[in-house]
């Protein structure tokens, strides 16, 4: 095993690093002033129900701190809710409760906390502990996935959602983000989740990694993930390219939820997504970017987008090669 | 994109290039030694004479006087700089090469404080003095006791001694015991522990000639030095020094002198509660240049805009500011390039100025024992459910307690060392153990241990840098590598490569 890679071999495999997707990407393409729509959930979640897309259902918001003390009203006749800061920033600070048992809440791992525990959970939330930059927050309580079953083995204790690339407009690459015991139930890669690269064009796995390295099963239900195929898949890739219209971001993360009645629903976008998914998928951005801003340039057309992109971002090189004849 | 990388390249050009032109202009032209070696140590002493009129109502006229050092054991004078704005100013030859400066002013209202600014140097080793004409002792008049006590101690001593300067350092020895014998503590008493005064005299009764030398002991960054002493006696052939606080004979090489033989160092009629300080700061200069300093001082222009002519005390911040560009580099080197991962941004350069006061290791162990300690107590303030403001706040007062047991519990120890733990700052502590905290019960103890080792190797490594002697010889002599230092960092941020942290997270990508 190689301890290290040279920058040339990576630069060949186009791998993007931090520092190129800092200044060649974000920087570039994303204005500052539209990150506002992605760094609030609230906001994104308005806007895109405007759009009429997807998401799950709010069930209320706290915005100060007296109203944390009404909050078992909020949550009277709830029995499954998520609690969120608005403007969190990877993962942090969601508080998902699964169950009720008496006057306990069950969390997603099946530890039962009292009210206190989650109203001093909200109380953080307002302070901002979890919030960019230290700022005051407030916190969202919505409506638990209740993911679609075909998935349920490959997620464990949390719900599983899919990270989608899209720049200009073009989904570049997706992963699904599975919870493990060590994540928490987070789908959260840096807490332990396991990342699935999706094959744009198919939707069928590629390859899956956990801290950077590659696994073929799950860690907790040992469920192999080279069977995986992501039900609805064409609505997951337009869901994700309507949200660059939806926020002006050029360059942005969709994280993608799959609910058994609703299908696939968005649930937070992300103006600096990571860049694990590289790994996921192994393959590099860089390429796929180039590749995507000669699709954006060729046409407007979400659609047209769409089936370019599925077209030129598979797995199997014979398709890829078929593709670019197409483009040029 | 080509455009803004092209304009960040220009500015960083030309700043790399002035910074370089303008150290290389000092180096060759003005003959600047590029690195700390053959220099000279250069010392700017100002001394502050603060004094208030006698009646403040109406304002009296007022008459200061302040004998001037003259260059002597070696020490060249090159600058000196007056400021008494409103008094009127002369300087009066004295006999023997001697000056006085003299601030006059007719009404005097208020509170005020007069500068003199000079800048010396050791020129050579030799610490002779010049001979000074013999006095013949004056017997002082005593008190029949302590007449007596000073006979006996005079009779004892001289029995010990074989000539004057062994009786001499076995009289200074006697005022240094622990437990002096009982007409030394006699004789301290009734001169209200003047122990100076009790010497000079004991030294009249036995016929030795003696005067004293006031001076400075010259210490870096001191601000608020007062005049030292040391007794000069004649021991037949020559004129010996003994240094009272150590009875060691010879004159110590860290002192300035400012007047050799007895009289008044300053002379305030008309004032009040006059007092006189030193603030000292050491500058390593070539020793060309400070020869060329003394002969034309106004040709340097450069150097006129230095820093060397801010007051004394601002030099000694300064010092410290133009190390902190440096930092800020290796930070932004250590987590653009390599990729470390810290926890708040500059936090490390915080606490590497800390440990450059702290000295490493103590440093080290210091700020390990603080931020362990603080997480023990917060992971208890965890469980209490406080608003977070409210919780910060509660963290830093508990720092400043843990920080006050410390300082005491290691000074009753007598770990001298530990009593550096002030130089941490509060705030900054107490938001690492905030954080850290919280990193704790987010992410796991491993996360901890990666963000607050990247944050400790990153100060170790700004510690280093800037205690290192070239890069402050450099950064201080050369203010001008700052610009060149901010065109580097303006580099970086255009730096689209590669991290090493990623050369070694991305290493299973090619294999597949």
């Amino acid at each position: 095993m190689k301890k290290l890679i040279s920058p040339f071999e990576l630069r060949d495999l186009g791998i993007l690093g931090m520092n190129e997707r800092n200044i060649g990407f974000i920087g570039h393409y994303n204005q500052r002033k539209n990150y506002r729509l992605a760094d609030n959930k609230l906001q994104t979640k308005s806007a895109a129900l405007v759009r009429g897309i997807p998401v799950p259902e709010l069930y209320g918001t706290v915005e100060y701190q007296f109203q944390v003390k009404n909050l078992h009203e909020t949550l009277s006749g709830r029995d499954s809710f998520v609690i969120k800061p608005a403007q969190g920033s990877g993962g942090k600070g969601i508080l998902v409760i699964t169950d009720r048992d008496g006057d306990l809440f069950v969390k997603s791992s099946g530890a039962l906390i009292d009210e206190r525990e989650v109203r001093r959970h909200t109380s953080n939330i307002l302070a901002g502990l979890h919030s960019l930059g230290g700022r005051n927050d407030c916190a969202m309580i919505e409506a638990l996935i209740d993911f679609d079953p075909v998935l349920k083995d490959y997620s464990f204790e949390g719900v599983p959602d899919i990270r989608v690339i899209v720049f200009r407009g073009v989904p570049v690459m997706a992963m699904m983000r599975c919870a493990t015991h060590s994540s928490d139930g987070k789908a959260n890669l840096h807490q332990g989740a396991v990342g699935v690269g999706i094959d744009i064009s198919t939707g069928k796995s590629i390859c899956a990694v956990q801290h950077d390295r590659i696994v073929t099963q799950h860690p907790d239900t040992e469920i192999l993930f080279d069977q995986l195929n992501i039900p609805h898949w064409q609505q997951v890739l337009e869901l994700a390219a309507s949200c660059a219209s939806m926020t002006g971001l050029d360059y942005l993360g969709a994280d993608i939820v799959l609910d058994k009645q609703g299908g696939p629903m968005l649930l937070e976008l992300n103006a600096r997504p990571g860049l694990a998914i590289q790994v996921a998928n192994q393959t590099g951005l860089r390429h796929r970017l180039a590749s995507a801003a000669k699709i954006a340039d060729l046409t407007n057309d979400q659609a047209a987008k769409i089936r370019l992109a599925r077209e030129q971002f598979s797995c199997t090189s014979v398709a890829r090669g078929q593709l670019s004849i197409n483009i040029l | 994109m080509i455009n803004s990388k092209v304009q960040i390249g220009l500015i960083a050009g030309v700043f790399i290039a002035l910074g370089i032109g303008l150290t290389l202009y000092k180096a060759v032209s003005l003959d600047l030694p590029l690195v700390p070696d053959q220099y000279r140590e250069v010392w700017t002493i100002e001394s502050k004479t603060s004094f208030a009129p006698t009646n403040t109502r109406v304002g009296s006229p007022v008459n200061v006087q302040l004998k001037l050092p003259t260059g002597q054991a070696g020490w060249v004078i090159l600058e000196e700089h007056f400021a008494s704005s409103g008094f009127g100013f002369s300087i009066i030859e004295e006999s023997a090469g001697s000056s006085v400066a003299r601030w006059t002013r007719q009404k005097l209202d208020r509170p005020t404080t007069l500068y003199y600014k000079m800048q010396t140097y050791r020129a050579s080793q030799n610490s002779s003095l010049p001979i000074l004409p013999i006095k013949i002792p004056q017997k002082p008049l005593l008190e029949p006791d302590q007449q007596a006590a000073t006979d006996r101690l005079v009779d004892r001593l001289q029995k010990q001694s074989s000539n004057i300067e062994s009786f001499v350092q076995l009289l200074l020895q006697e005022f240094l015991r622990d437990s002096p014998d009982q007409d030394t503590l006699f004789l301290l008493d009734s001169y209200e522990d003047d122990a100076f005064a009790v010497l000079m005299d004991v030294l009249a009764m036995a016929d030795i000639s003696a005067h004293q030398i006031r001076g400075i002991v010259l210490e870096d960054g001191r601000r608020r030095q007062t005049l030292n002493s040391l007794i000069e006696v004649y021991s037949g052939e020559q004129w010996s020094i003994f240094d009272p606080s150590t009875a060691n004979l010879g004159l110590p090489d860290n002192f300035f002198i400012w007047q050799r033989g007895d009289g008044a160092v300053l002379n305030v009629v008309g004032g009040r509660d006059s007092s006189l300080e030193f603030a000292l700061v050491s500058n390593s200069l070539p020793a060309k240049a400070v020869v060329g300093m003394e002969q034309r001082s106004d040709q340097y222009a450069l150097l006129d805009f230095s820093i060397y002519t801010l007051p004394v005390e601002q030099q000694g911040i300064f010092k410290g500011l133009l190390l902190i560009p440096v930092a800020a580099l290796v930070v932004v080197f250590m987590r653009l390039l390599v990729g470390v991962r810290t926890s708040g941004t500059f936090m490390p350069i915080l606490i590497a100025l800390a440990f450059i006061q702290t000295t490493l290791f103590i440093g080290l162990a210091i700020f390990l024992g603080l931020i362990g300690i603080g997480l023990w107590i917060r992971s208890y303030l965890s469980q209490l459910n406080l608003l977070l403001v409210a919780r910060v706040a509660t963290v830093i007062i508990m720092v400043i307690l843990l920080m006050a047991a410390l300082a005491v519990i290691s000074y009753r120890l007598g770990l001298d060392q530990v009593l550096t733990v002030t130089f941490f700052p509060t705030v900054i502590v107490a938001w690492t153990i905030e954080r850290m905290s919280i990193l704790w019960e987010e992410e796991g103890g491993h996360e901890v241990l990666i963000q607050g080792g990247g944050s400790l190797l990153v100060a170790v490594m700004a510690y280093l840098v800037m205690s290192n002697h070239l890069v402050e010889h450099l950064t201080f002599n050369f203010p001008e590598l700052t610009l060149s230092v901010l065109g580097v960092i303006l580099l970086f941020g255009k730096y689209t490569g590669y991290r090493l942290s990623e050369l070694y997270r991305f290493r299973d990508m090619g294999s597949k």
